[in-house]
């Protein structure tokens, strides 16, 4: 993880900043699953088509946003900054984050009010009462795969200490009042002395 | 048998009282939720606050993943929708990212320092594994609210577990499990449904 070397210098022009506004826009509508469902077209954009953020600095995105308290599509805002202190300019970096962050969440947020507020006028409809009563099942399905897909990652370095940590935070949380963030810490200390 | 989010919510059932008391509880929530907020919003939201009971909120989770957006942002918007309003979706989705942001952006500029660092390495790394079950934890707790579903247990069990499995092991494209299991369900609750 060496996100501050080789980072790329970049001078961006108003078509620049113009055209990463209009991809985010134009993502927001494709967060199926949430922000990080769109985050391999983000890798191809940013990294691969345009070059204006490095692996290290994307990869680096979306773990602190992981790691950090909050909504996980703050990896977003996190790109943007990248993005903009490639160029060197501080003022650029926070153009960046109200580019990505605005670009990102204005399209799909007035898309869920307009949707939300349909549904809970109808919500006496049998149509209504059977989509939301039929995708429940689905969702559950789909948290448990998040939760196995995250773990799997972390696997991939360190092996069973993280299916282990994993599991008994599991059942700590299902079974206990326990705070989470007395978990997460623990979480912290064990990664920090290399436990897991 | 009616679903339950359907009956009207009972004069007792909590709500907030001000759009500040909602930007309040999701700002606190956000501040809790390490590698995502949806174990928070549940316990928060369900266990402590009790505005929503769990069947309303798999079944409001179930709308704010299906509608694309980042679902917690979703899920705030709607819920603020409902109580308060435009104002009200306006309150919450502020609460869930405007002090968040300013903490990540702080942590960026930390963190360019210490990126080479093993122990922080390590520390985000146990973090995504305690999150990991966290998530999975929430799964367990909100598949109790199944038991009240119109559709019969066995077959929404059946949806959960083929939706994990071609999700988790099969790594299918979620555009094709959601329409084809989701479909299946909303078909079979369809059916149970007056």
């Amino acid at each position: 993880m060496t996100a501050t070397m080789s980072a790329p210098q970049l001078i961006l022009g108003w078509h620049d900043w113009l055209a990463l506004f209009v991809h985010f826009l134009m993502l927001s509508l494709m967060q199926f699953g949430g922000a990080i469902s769109t985050s391999a077209d983000m890798h191809r954009y940013l990294v691969e088509d345009k070059g204006w953020l490095n692996d290290a600095q994307f990869g680096d995105a979306i773990a602190l946003a992981q790691a950090a308290p909050g909504p996980n599509v703050l990896f977003v805002a996190l790109m943007g900054w990248h993005l903009g202190m490639n160029t060197g300019s501080l003022a650029a970096a926070f153009l960046g984050v109200a580019l990505t962050m605005v670009g990102i969440l204005v399209p799909s947020t007035l898309l869920t009010y307009q949707v939300a507020q349909w549904g809970h006028r109808n919500r006496e409809r049998r149509g209504v009462r059977a989509f939301r009563a039929g995708m429940a099942p689905v969702v559950i399905g789909m948290l448990l795969a998040t939760s196995w897909l995250l773990a799997s990652a972390g696997a991939h370095a360190r092996g069973w200490p993280v299916w282990l940590l994993a599991g008994v935070s599991c059942l700590a949380v299902w079974r206990t009042r326990l705070h989470l963030l007395w978990l997460l810490g623990i979480g912290a200390l064990l990664g920090a002395f290399q436990l897991v | 048998m009616p679903s339950p989010s359907s009956i009207p919510p009972a004069a007792g059932h909590p709500r907030p009282a001000t759009r500040t008391e909602l930007f309040l509880a999701f700002t606190v929530l956000a501040l809790q939720g390490f590698g995502g907020v949806l174990a928070v919003v549940q316990r928060e939201l369900v266990e402590r606050k009790r505005w929503l009971t769990h069947e309303e909120f798999v079944e409001d989770w179930a709308v704010a993943q299906i509608l694309p957006g980042p679902n917690v942002v979703n899920l705030g918007i709607m819920l603020g929708a409902r109580w308060f309003g435009p104002g009200g979706a306006a309150a919450a989705m502020a609460g869930l990212l405007a002090v968040p942001l300013g903490l990540v952006l702080v942590l960026a500029a930390f963190h360019a320092r210490f990126a080479d660092d093993p122990a922080v390495a390590g520390a985000l790394r146990g973090m995504a594994a305690v999150s990991a079950g966290l998530i999975a934890a929430t799964g367990l707790k909100l598949s109790g609210a199944l038991a009240k579903n119109p559709i019969p247990l066995p077959w929404s069990l059946a949806l959960a577990a083929g939706a994990f499995v071609l999700l988790a092991w099969l790594r299918v494209p979620l555009a094709w499990v959601l329409p084809v299991l989701g479909g299946l369900g909303c078909a079979l609750a369809w059916r149970r449904l007056r």
